[in-house]
């Protein structure tokens, strides 16, 4: 895949939000929130059910007009050159939306005629996206034959049929098994070495710090943080995390004495740490014998820690 | 909302056009088949059926049978059919069930080209229909050439007109099962009582001024006039009921459709 050049007014910002607002009747969705992914990033957007993800990406996509601020894409307008944006911007949507009335190839051929794209350059180009994904021994078969984990990887290539600047994926991964999840993966890593932008959307913490350069977190519309992955987990939940299962008061107290920064699940004490093996040590000397272990810090403590556990709809 | 994009169609609603059409052509032998059994069908059962009962029917002064009587309106029928059912039930699977709208909305095509490329795929269906019906109700001798040809052009605008209300209930209905509603109170009326089995005439008074809004009513006479190749000045009158029915309903499918996919 060869990403064709770059060429945008504001240098080598790709995308670039300023107060995006959007809402629906009086649900605000998007409330005022800046970003920019750079180009050659994989930038992420991570947050829970309903946080308005979707709505974000769909609004840089220019499939939903925005209700206030202003958003650049490759440094144009998004209400006023939509379609030039579109034309350089390779979308795989959250459901499923491959052609269930045509076969593999022709999904390919068809997508690319929505982008003026002549009918001999879609074929190599289709032949080429299906060698990509592995799918170039089964260009007549119809869509519906298809694995979950397939049908995805041809969304992925049909969203590179008019070799986009900006791959735009709305939770990309959803739904798949363990084996065609890695595949997708496998292939995003593949592209992203080749240099294409990446705007992710994603649920799957463990998606985000394979992937993702930036990210931020947002929630009920709102930014909660910004950063590297990496950074972040150091910043929000330092280096370590010790899980005890069934913690005794006194290790309540023992915490609480120290400072530490935890939290209380009833059943279940996490405590964030620094300090490796000491602090662990000391727990299970004196605290408990058993169920309690200590692990690295991910990118899921610093999502949980900060948009809660109360169950989203 | 309306307004808040200007409105956007270009040439490129060709390309939802054609992926239609190309998934027409890999069916077409079996699309093929119900306009072509159906006038059979109708004219065995009324012409053969019916007209032993009927014997011939006065229309505008001169006696005809009854099989000439009802073949053009057949046509007229068969153009409301295809181009409304297309736009109904055909593009809501498309757009709710298939997301094929949401994908080609994540492409440089607009809103308005998906709907007009849907539309305008509806008309040539009902142009396809009227040409096949055309080709086995001629082999009866009931249509007069040349200008039973002017059957092909009606049809075109008879499909825009039937696709455009078609696509404006497909951008209200809540679910599929809802398109019953404008087929029994709308469409299954229109075909009985458009002057397509019996002139309107035949009608009390009150019951003919309302067949005259029904676009079926004119749809059928234009046909029928074509086909006896009895054209007069009045048929522009039709045609115009024809035309604003159109450009009514064309910019209203467009309006619901994009408050109901545009958000």
């Amino acid at each position: 895949m060869n990403s064709g050049p770059v060429s945008n007014s504001s240098g080598s910002t790709i995308v670039e939000a300023k107060n995006l607002l959007k809402r629906f009747g009086d649900f605000v969705a998007v409330n005022r929130i800046s970003f920019k992914v750079e180009t050659g990033e994989c930038f992420g957007i991570l947050g829970p059910n309903g946080a308005g993800k979707t709505t974000t990406v769909r609004m840089v996509y220019g499939f939903s007009p925005m209700t206030g601020g202003s958003l650049k894409v490759f440094g144009l307008d998004i209400s006023r050159d939509w379609r030039r944006i579109k034309a350089r911007i390779g979308v795989c949507q959250q459901e499923n939306s491959l052609d269930p009335d045509l076969t593999v190839l022709q999904n390919l051929e068809v997508f690319a005629r929505y982008f003026d794209i002549p009918k001999k350059v879609a074929r190599e180009k289709a032949m080429e996206l299906l060698a990509f994904i592995a799918l170039d021994h089964r260009l007549n078969a119809t869509v519906s034959e298809l694995s979950g984990g397939l049908m995805r990887r041809l969304v992925l290539a049909r969203a590179l049929i008019n070799n986009p600047d900006l791959l735009i994926l709305d939770e990309p991964t959803t739904g798949l098994d363990p084996q065609s999840r890695h595949q997708v993966w496998d292939r995003l890593e593949e592209l992203r070495k080749k240099g294409i932008s990446i705007l992710l959307t994603t649920h799957y913490m463990e998606e985000a710090s394979q992937l993702c350069d930036r990210l931020i977190i947002i929630d009920h519309g709102l930014i909660l943080i910004e950063g590297k992955p990496q950074q972040l987990i150091r910043q929000h939940v330092g280096r370590d995390v010790i899980e005890i299962t069934g913690p005794t008061q006194e290790l309540r107290s023992f915490v609480q004495a120290k400072q530490l920064p935890y939290e209380d699940l009833g059943h279940r004490l996490i405590v964030y740490c620094e300090d490796r093996g000491e602090l662990y040590q000391r727990i299970t000397r004196d605290f408990c014998k058993e169920g309690c272990v200590m692990r690295m810090a991910t990118l899921e403590d610093v999502f949980l820690k900060l948009t809660g556990r109360e169950l989203r709809e | 909302m309306m307004g808040r994009f200007p409105l956007r169609i270009s040439r490129r609603f060709l390309r939802v056009w054609q992926r239609n059409f190309k998934v027409y052509r890999k069916s077409w032998k079996i699309s093929f088949i119900p306009p072509f059994l159906e006038p059979l069908f109708y004219l065995i059962a009324f012409g053969i059926g019916l007209s032993s009962l009927v014997g011939s029917i006065r229309h505008q002064g001169v006696e005809i049978s009854y099989v000439r009587f009802i073949a053009p309106a057949l046509i007229g029928v068969s153009i409301m059919y295809n181009a409304f059912f297309e736009t109904t039930y055909a593009s809501f699977v498309r757009m709710y069930y298939q997301k094929t709208f949401d994908a080609m909305l994540a492409t440089p095509l607009s809103l308005e080209e998906v709907i007009t490329g849907e539309i305008v795929w509806g008309a040539t269906k009902s142009v396809i229909a009227a040409a096949i019906m055309m080709g086995v109700i001629s082999l009866f001798g009931l249509i007069r050439f040349p200008d039973g040809l002017l059957i092909l052009p009606l049809a075109v605008l008879g499909g825009i007109s039937f696709g455009s209300i078609g696509m404006y209930f497909t951008g209200i209905v809540g679910n599929i099962e809802m398109f019953n509603l404008p087929v029994f109170l709308f469409v299954t009326p229109m075909f009985l009582f458009s002057g397509t089995f019996f002139p309107i005439e035949n009608l009390p008074r009150w019951a003919q001024q309302v067949a005259l809004l029904f676009p079926l009513t004119h749809l059928a006479n234009l046909a029928r006039s074509f086909s006896f190749g009895k054209l007069s000045p009045s048929l522009l009158w039709e045609i115009g009921y024809l035309l604003v029915f159109s450009l009514i309903f064309f910019p209203l499918a467009l309006h619901k459709m994009q408050q109901r996919l545009i958000k």
